[in-house]
């Protein structure tokens, strides 16, 4: 089986300052893995160096053996990324730019056509190939770069932050895309949306000051939270400690309760009769980030990295 | 594993950055076509005809190098503004087949420009086989020169405004300081050295002992050889060795 590996991988910018530090996870090269956290947490650098756009510090990564680092030429023949705001080439058709990708990997030009037709066709949108990038919708556009990689012959795609800025529905439609990628393909993809990697992925990783926080399935992370259950106090109003269990500061501003269900259930009773507004459900991939990170994920903190 | 066609490579390059523009936006053509004669024109005119042969020879050398400019902005623009630059990194075309295909693809653009320049030549430039092949030559090693430096100058930038800022400054060294479409004696002595910082007066002034408008002496003429054969490979080599490609 396939392997993506990172060994204590660090990058650094500036002297004293980490993007990345010390990564170190392995993880099987198969379905999807989501990598998330918030603006600045080092998700662009980690998919950079691992699509061979950057180097690393310090640490090795490998994919199914290949060195991310020293064998990048062999390893360019199995990946293809989208790098984060990318964009299809605005004078092209889609067609025009689908097929000259496929060329620079060397395909011949018949080829690379039929196979942008396919990949157009698989994605519902071989009506828009023949018209220009310029005047296609964002879904449409963020479809085509997908296509694009998907009709190469890569194993191992990339894919930093795939759905950003997209409406809900064009997003919707993209994950249907990416679940039907990942029946023949390796998708690596980064994002901040929690719900696209409780929805896409099998594995996720979090990651937050550049540090890996938590690596596993939904089900696996939930267990590293010590309680199953989460009440959102979505009223303004000062909540008591819960007799078991712990309070987290919600994205909103509003407080969250983890705790066992009979506590929740207990915790719930008494707001009812307080007529305070809340909510009550298991855990979420969101509660289980803001327990992880402790913070919330719109809590703007850009680093350096993502504007690279 | 996939056995690649290194012309689809190269192809894919010159499609992009030539071909497509072209059929896409025909306008091109005509900007193509128009770009080298501004300067030939006045030439001509102010000098009553006489420095036609030196102007179209001019023109010609021009061309080339605004193969090197374009090719810089045209690159940053690919770069910074669509991220093409990272998703070939990421793929298995390698930074020298991108910049031959790039390289080839302005040629492809100033194809327009370049067969009415030859036409012209043709016509009113009078040498030996040998000196048209000279000419070509000297034409080449400035192309290699000009595309060198732009695939070197746009791996370093991260934003097109930063890389119209070295397009300017190398238009000016290249463009306006060296005498391409007159003789050097027409610049006046003290400003005749601040000529010869540019590349571009040593080809010319071996084009202009060429077609016979000057008569530098054979020592200076394979001076002139040398320092363009020298800077070209220099440059070249720079550009494939410190170019960024994958960053540190």
């Amino acid at each position: 089986m396939k392997v993506l590996s990172c060994n204590n991988i660090s990058k650094s910018y500036e002297r004293g300052k980490y993007a990345l530090k010390d990564v170190k996870f392995s993880i099987p090269a198969k379905g999807i893995f989501a990598l998330i956290g918030r603006n600045g947490a080092g998700k662009t650098t980690l998919i950079r160096i691992l699509s061979t756009q950057l180097l690393p510090t310090s640490g090795r990564a490998t994919i199914d053996g290949i060195d991310v680092t020293r064998q990048e030429n062999r390893l360019r023949e199995i990946i293809a990324c989208v790098p984060q705001e990318a964009r299809a080439i605005g004078w092209l058709t889609a067609r025009q730019f689908i097929v000259s990708y496929l060329m620079w990997r060397g395909f011949s030009g018949s080829e690379a056509n039929k196979r942008a037709v396919a990949a157009a066709k698989k994605l519902r949108i071989e009506h828009y190939l023949d018209k220009q990038n310029q005047k296609l919708s964002g879904g449409t556009k963020r479809k085509v770069l997908v296509a694009t990689v998907m009709a190469s012959e890569a194993e191992i795609l990339f894919l930093d932050e795939p759905t950003t800025g997209l409406d809900p529905i064009s997003r919707d439609e993209l994950w249907g895309t990416l679940m039907t990628l990942k029946k023949d393909h390796f998708v690596f993809l980064t994002t901040h949306y929690l719900e696209e990697a409780e929805r896409l992925a099998d594995k996720i990783g979090i990651l937050d000051g550049g540090r890996l926080k938590a690596l596993g399935t939904l089900d696996e992370l939930r267990k590293k939270v010590k309680y199953p259950y989460c009440v959102k106090i979505l009223s303004d109003v000062k909540i008591e400690k819960p007799k078991v269990g712990e309070i987290v500061k919600g994205v909103d501003g509003h407080y969250q309760i983890v705790t066992t269900e009979h506590e929740a259930n207990r915790i719930s009773r008494k707001l009812i009769s307080k007529e305070v507004r809340f909510s009550m459900s298991p855990l979420t991939l969101d509660d289980i980030f803001y327990y992880i990170v402790k913070k919330p994920i719109e809590e703007e903190n850009y680093a350096e990295e993502e504007s690279r | 594993m996939l056995k690649r066609n290194r012309g689809s490579q190269l192809l894919a390059s010159i499609l992009v950055n030539a071909i497509y523009a072209m059929i896409n936006y025909p306008i091109v053509l005509i900007s193509t076509l128009l770009a080298p004669f501004s300067l030939l024109i006045v030439i001509t005119f102010v000098s009553h005809g006489t420095l036609l042969p030196v102007a179209i020879a001019g023109a010609l050398i021009m061309t080339m190098i605004a193969a090197g400019t374009s090719m810089q902005q045209d690159l940053s623009h690919l770069k910074n503004d669509f991220k093409l630059q990272d998703m070939i990194i990421s793929s298995p075309t390698s930074a020298v087949t991108y910049l031959v295909g790039m390289a080839l693809s302005e040629i492809v653009y100033s194809i327009p420009a370049l067969v009415v320049l030859v036409i012209l030549g043709a016509i009113y430039i009078s040498t030996t086989a040998i000196g048209y092949l000279a000419i070509a030559a000297v034409l080449g090693i400035m192309f290699v020169f000009a595309v060198s430096l732009g695939f070197l100058l746009s791996t370093l930038t991260s934003d097109v405004v930063q890389s119209w800022a070295f397009a300017g400054i190398v238009s000016t060294i290249l463009s306006a300081l060296p005498p391409v479409y007159y003789p050097i004696t027409y610049i006046p002595l003290p400003y005749q050295y601040l000529a010869y910082l540019s590349p571009a007066t040593y080809a010319a002034e071996i084009i202009q002992n060429i077609i016979g408008l000057t008569a530098f002496s054979g020592t200076t003429i394979l001076a002139d050889w040398i320092v363009i054969i020298a800077v070209a490979t220099a440059v070249s080599y720079i550009a494939i060795k410190k170019a960024r490609w994958r960053e540190n």
